[in-house]
């Protein structure tokens, strides 16, 4: 592992070092560009910490020993790109299903399909919320450089802990093939998950607020039943409507009721700004370029920067919608987070899109030329 | 001798059953419980994982230990995690055919390469029997399915053969028949070092029927399928008895019957058989002179010999190799010296 201090590094060797440290005792792989570094950097590192790397047939297999590895007492992660998030999809579902803590990172690429296979891409964002089938709720994360990819992996562990969720590191092509600098801290702050403390606890089920139930491991005697099939609070299977909506809204509320705590913005220039550029990941870097160079133009542009682009944080964005006359949304797929953006804003501002295609990041200028166009 | 009773209350949970009634998913959790009584393990230690189908439904939510019921065909992925995080956990493992040979297929022989620790018992019952009997990569050619009402037009993996192929240390074949020998090989498999492999072929009155033309009232059913497991297996190393042909009938088993019994020197009955259909069993002392007077009755279309196109059963696989979970350990203690 690095040492603490500063590094020039690639951003997935930042992210299996943020894992490493987060508490990573077992990470799948299956290859994939570009998101494979992360395991090279992992199976070299993570024994040396009494780790395990496992490379399985595919990325289905990934997911699902990741998920027996949580639930046999791991902090378990796994790292793949778009078709193999693709792969994953039915898996992750049994893991909202099953409150499975891990940490899923998705260097985006450029698809459909194949597409532009080593090109970065934010396009899988709505396969991140949406992708698997039924009803549940995720928390995914946005770095936007080295540092994060660091930074928000651990945050990301934390998460999954903390809510017994998955979480998504969405990263893309350009932050995970990135040298920039790392500064690695002396110690970070990890969180565990609650464990039960008698028998008569059940993993399904709490009167606890924060409506996350407490979670034994395998081998702890607690004779358990963890199903993907809806389940009573003792955990037997029962298809009951009243039993389904338990897990559906609980497991929603769990995630909603704490996203001012999950919630993650990165703010620059926007108290009396006129014109927002609302970014994440890598298209963050250009719109962070172009509202610094409207303000030498003289135009009152600000950033607003998802760290958490899931949930989304709909009352900030609200709240910056009565603030400026235009929001520009940036991003590097065909406009999607636009689309929600339109829906929270609901016309209280104007909203554009600037959204690129192309395994490409969009320009500095073309932002600027946006921005300047709206104020 | 310990009852019913004694292995119900220490390793059963008590809720119906949600098998279809004569199903053989029972016989395999009575052989599981009574596998895990006799080698004295420690249940809290014990893992059951399965995947989707009728086949998950034995260890869950049945089996009162730790239990992981999964997605369709991943059983033994998910496992893997858990068994190689984990390696104190006796992890048994629950599939199907359709599960673990069909959409499973790719981790089935992965984990036997691998020769990772679990136990897997592939429950076979030549169907997708859950979802309403379709064809599995276990139908046999020219067997009637919801979706092969013409025959299917494919043809079956061997799948002991397979897997050991594939890479697993212990392997080994039985049906719900021969629970004896079975319970003997899960703890075999259990206490083997490495990725034991066990299928059990199963009887399924309620898809059966139509997959093997079983004519009859339903409760007469599971006892005919453990019969036709029977008389159309033999044990591998077992000396077979021999002494008898079948006489496939034209059109009618009766009739033939019929004839047969007016023969000298033979014992004649109707069984049901898994290859060659509902057939007359003819006993005899000289099997090659009634073979000739059989095929002379006008009720007889063919003669088979007793052995012929028997599916083989018993233990295939049985040595040593390297095991991923030790693997693993080992590079950990390799990785903390550089």
């Amino acid at each position: 592992m690095l040492e603490p201090g500063r590094h020039l590094t690639l951003g997935n060797v930042a992210c299996a070092e943020g894992a490493l440290r987060a508490g990573c005792r077992f990470f799948a792989g299956y290859p994939i560009t570009p998101a494979s570094e992360i395991s090279h950097h992992i199976a070299a590192e993570i024994p040396k910490v009494g780790g395990l790397y496992v490379q399985m047939e595919d990325e289905i297999a990934s997911i699902a020993s990741v998920i027996g590895a949580s639930w046999a007492g791991a902090k378990a992660m796994t790292a793949t790109s778009g078709p193999g998030f693709s792969l994953m999809q039915e898996n992750i579902g049994y893991a909202h299903m099953t409150e499975t803590p891990l940490v899923l990172v998705n260097v985006q690429r450029s698809g459909p399909s194949t597409g532009q296979a080593t090109d970065p891409s934010q396009q899988d964002i709505m396969q991140a919320r949406y992708g698997s089938h039924g009803d549940y709720e995720v928390i995914a994360v946005t770095p936007w450089s080295v540092q994060e990819m660091f930074d928000l992996t651990v945050r990301a562990f934390n998460l999954a802990e903390t809510y017994r969720t998955p979480v998504m590191l969405m990263a893309d092509g350009v932050v995970g093939h990135m040298k920039e600098k790392l500064t690695v801290p002396e110690k970070v702050d990890v969180v565990d998950r609650r464990k039960p403390t008698s028998r008569e606890d059940t993993p399904w089920g709490t009167d606890d607020p924060s409506g996350v139930p407490p979670m034994p491991a395998f081998g702890e005697g607690y004779a358990l039943l963890v199903t993907g099939s809806t389940h009573r609070p003792d955990g037997v299977r029962n298809y009951a409507p009243e039993y389904h909506q338990m897990i559906v809204y609980r497991t929603r509320d769990k995630i909603l009721n704490a996203e001012p705590k999950i919630r993650d913005i990165h703010r620059e220039h926007l108290d009396d700004a006129r014109v927002a550029v609302l970014s994440f990941g890598a298209s963050a870097r250009p719109s962070y370029d172009a509202v610094v160079k409207a303000r030498e133009q003289g135009v009152k542009a600000g950033l607003f920067r998802l760290r958490t682009l899931w949930p989304l944080p709909e009352n900030e964005i609200r709240a910056l919608a009565d603030q400026v006359d235009a929001i520009l949304v940036v991003e590097m797929n065909v406009g999607k987070l636009v689309k929600e953006v339109e829906r929270v804003v609901c016309g209280k501002a104007k909203v554009a899109s600037l959204a690129k295609v192309g395994g490409v990041l969009p320009l500095g200028r073309e932002v600027l030329e946006e921005v300047r166009r709206l104020a | 001798m310990k009852n019913l009773k004694y292995y119900r209350d220490r390793y059963v949970r008590r809720q119906p059953s949600a098998f279809c009634p004569g199903c053989g998913g029972g016989i395999i959790l009575n052989c599981f419980v009574r596998a895990i009584d006799d080698l004295g393990l420690d249940k809290d230690k014990i893992l059951a994982v399965s995947g989707i189908g009728c086949s998950a439904w034995i260890p869950s939510p049945n089996f009162n230990g730790d239990t992981l019921h999964t997605t369709h065909g991943r059983a033994i992925a998910f496992a893997t995690g858990a068994k190689t995080f984990n390696p104190e956990l006796t992890t048994v493992v629950f599939v199907g055919d359709g599960d673990g040979a069909g959409i499973g297929g790719n981790h089935l022989i992965h984990a036997a390469r691998r020769n990772i620790d679990l136990t897997v018992i592939l429950v076979n019952n030549m169907s997708y029997a859950m979802t309403g009997g379709q064809i599995a990569p276990t139908t046999l050619h020219g067997e009637t399915t919801v979706t092969s009402p013409y025959g299917n037009p494919e043809s079956p993996f061997d799948i002991t053969q397979l897997v050991r192929a594939a890479g697993a240390s212990y392997v080994a074949k039985w049906s719900t028949y021969h629970v004896v020998e079975l319970t003997r090989s899960i703890k075999e498999a259990i206490e083997h070092k490495g990725f034991s492999f066990i299928e059990v072929l199963s009887q399924c009155p309620t898809q059966q029927r139509r997959i093997f033309n079983l004519r009859g009232p339903v409760d007469s059913l599971p006892p005919r399928i453990l019969d036709m497991f029977s008389e159309s297996t033999v044990v591998k190393d077992r000396p077979e008895k021999g002494g008898y042909v079948y006489a496939v009938p034209k059109t009618s088993s009766e009739e033939t019957l019929k004839q047969v019994k007016a023969m000298d020197d033979v014992e004649a009955r109707i069984v049901d058989h898994m290859i060659h259909g509902r057939v007359v069993r003819v006993d005899t002392k000289l099997p090659d002179m009634v073979c000739g007077k059989l095929l002379e009755l006008g009720s007889v279309s063919d003669v088979k010999d007793h052995l012929e196109e028997k599916i083989e059963l018993g233990v295939f696989e049985k040595k040593t190799r390297p095991e991923f979970t030790d693997a693993l350990r080992e590079i950990i203690r390799k990785a903390r010296c550089d």
